[in-house]
């Protein structure tokens, strides 16, 4: 019952509706290293990246906002996968998310991330919903600006 | 050179019969499928305006108000005679009232940049409604910064009426002009604009209405609204993008200076001064966009070919058949549209984001908007990130409403479980 063949439960596996229903780690962090946000101006949707950093290591991260059910997941996912990664790791890690989630090319994947590219595979069907990349990348965008501007509390637009 | 003949006969919508008129539509003829609910932000465009623009271009095509040429003359004539066909469609008095513009977002910041300072000073007041697009409010709000005036709000309550109590109450001898629309382009609320115009004359106020929703679907007189400015878009009324009228009372046209300035709106220039034309010429200046213009008229006596009491009566009976079959779904909240809603009916799926359901309803063929449809302070108001809008146009019928409703139910099971 649809005209492009392509199938809604690639977009939306129950991975998805699970972690868009119940996000984990929603929530502010009381002592942040960084933070940023994420707006995306076309559906008004927000989120919050919190990061606390100790020495190259990611210790913890959260982040709130409002959201759709993508964006909402990748971001429960994003947090759930940089936990404990050190900050090379976790910017590898988006190499590779935001290289699969746009088609382009995603290079050399590292083998002891292969666990947790894995793990955001289910996120990759927003390849066949061009306008919808935006919100699996958007807490992506607002965690790279994180770690750049520290608490400066950067905010990130999708366009 | 006579305009392309519309090959809709009138004959054949007695009673109104959607399926006929959707045939006049080539893009249904692409897309069979397509269930099209989102004419609020643009309508589809009828053969008789695609094909008309066309045939102007091969036939009739130059400069307009420029060439002693015939042929000029005659592409001067096709422009002219869609202002004439502006004019009897809004019954303006006069058709030097009628200004060809880019939009409605360009007529308001015309008013705007041309009226507001020559007629407002600091301390002055002007009232919007809490359910304007944002082209009817930013304007305003930096013309009020830029002059130290004030911009008032006039609520709608609970229902999504517009409160004429409380608009009553806000206007007073400060307020010197009211900007409302006609028809909410988030949930449908018609104003009653023959009241407030009316009212806000009384205290001296004029009254700047944006006709978007309402123009190609409701009967419109200026005349008998006695309303000094009213604005519209062409391609909201089956007409050609880049083209819109600003109609104004030809008092207030004239007392206005120009805005944007260059050839065809001159009388005479020289290095230290220029004279200007008198309107509508002062306000369209450079060339402008004369096949928009044609093909606008053109789908204007389209609109005309049907009958705005039958399409207003039509999309009245369809507005109220979405809003019942809609509010039968678990979950379903539809935004209120007061006493009398047309056209477009907002809704929300409890718990699921207006961009999932927008992807769900266009996997099921259904073209919605989703967002805050440019109306940001009302979605605050009303508490929510934005809405799922339906809105129709002629060629909607039923079954059109059968499947948004199927696709919604859809999209609940998928989500809400």
């Amino acid at each position: 019952m649809n005209d492009s063949g392509i199938d809604l439960r690639e977009l939306y596996q129950d991975i998805i509706l699970d972690h868009g229903r119940h996000p984990r780690n929603f929530r502010a962090l009381e002592h942040p290293t960084h933070l940023a946000r994420g707006h995306n101006p076309l559906c008004g949707d927000r989120v919050t990246v919190y990061l606390a950093v100790e020495g190259d290591r990611i210790v913890d991260v959260s982040f709130e906002g409002r959201g759709c059910a993508i964006s909402t997941a990748a971001a429960s996912l994003m947090t759930e996968v940089l936990k404990g990664k050190t900050v090379a790791e976790a910017r590898a890690l988006f190499a590779q998310f935001h290289a699969r989630v746009t088609g382009g090319e995603a290079g050399e994947s590292p083998e002891t991330l292969q666990d947790d590219i894995d793990r955001l595979e289910p996120l990759t069907g927003v390849k066949a919903f061009p306008v919808r990349v935006k919100c699996a990348t958007l807490p992506w965008h607002a965690f790279e600006a994180a770690l750049k501007s520290g608490l400066a509390a950067a905010t990130v637009k999708t366009e | 050179m006579a305009a392309a003949p519309l090959r809709f006969e009138k004959a054949t919508v007695r009673g109104f019969d959607p399926r006929a008129v959707r045939r006049e539509f080539p893009i249904f003829t692409t897309h069979p499928e397509l269930v099209f609910l989102d004419s609020g932000a643009s309508a589809q465009k009828p053969r008789a305006v695609i094909d008309g623009i066309a045939e102007f271009y091969r036939t009739d095509y130059a400069n307009v108000h420029r060439g002693v040429y015939s042929l000029s003359a005659r592409a001067t004539d096709r422009f002219e005679e869609a202002r004439e066909k502006a004019r009897a469609f809004l019954n303006a008095a006069d058709e030097r009232e009628i200004v060809f513009l880019r939009g409605a977002t360009e007529a308001i910041n015309l008013v705007a940049h041309s009226w507001g300072p020559a007629c407002l000073k600091a301390g002055d007041e002007i009232m919007i409604s809490d359910v304007e697009h944002h082209s009817n409010i930013v304007p305003w709000q930096m013309l009020c910064e830029r002059l130290g005036a004030r911009l008032v709000v006039a609520p709608t309550d609970a229902t999504g009426q517009f409160d004429l109590a409380a608009f009553e109450a806000l206007l007073s001898p400060r307020t010197r002009l009211v900007a409302v629309t006609h028809i909410s382009n988030v949930t449908g609320t018609l104003l009653p604009i023959a009241r407030i115009i009316e009212l806000a004359h009384a205290t001296g106020a004029k009254v700047l209405v944006d006709g978007c929703q309402a123009l190609p679907r409701m009967p419109v007189d200026v005349q008998a609204l006695g309303c000094d400015f009213y604005v519209f878009s062409g391609h909201k009324a089956y007409g050609p993008t880049g083209t819109g009228i600003l109609y104004g009372r030809y008092d207030a046209l004239q007392s206005m200076p120009p805005w944007q300035t260059g050839g065809g709106m001159i009388l005479s220039v020289e290095y230290a001064k220029t004279e200007f034309q008198d309107p509508p010429h002062r306000f369209e200046a450079g060339t402008p966009d004369i096949a928009g213009a044609v093909g606008l008229g053109l789908a204007l006596d389209f609109v005309e070919s049907l009958g705005r009491e039958a399409i207003a009566e039509h999309e009245q009976a369809l507005t109220g058949y979405a809003v019942d079959q809609l509010s039968r779904i678990p979950d379903v909240q539809i935004a209120p549209g007061g006493q009398h809603q047309l056209s477009i009916v907002s809704f929300n799926i409890d718990g699921v984001h207006p961009h999932d359901v927008g992807t769900v309803l266009d996997q099921h063929g259904v073209a919605v908007r989703v967002g805050h449809h440019c109306a940001q302070p009302l979605m605050e108001k009303l508490g929510i990130a934005g809405t799922v809008r339906a809105s129709l146009g002629v060629y909607n019928d039923e079954e059109d409403i059968d499947r948004l409703a199927k696709a919604v139910e859809a999209c609940r099971e998928m989500f809400v479980r």
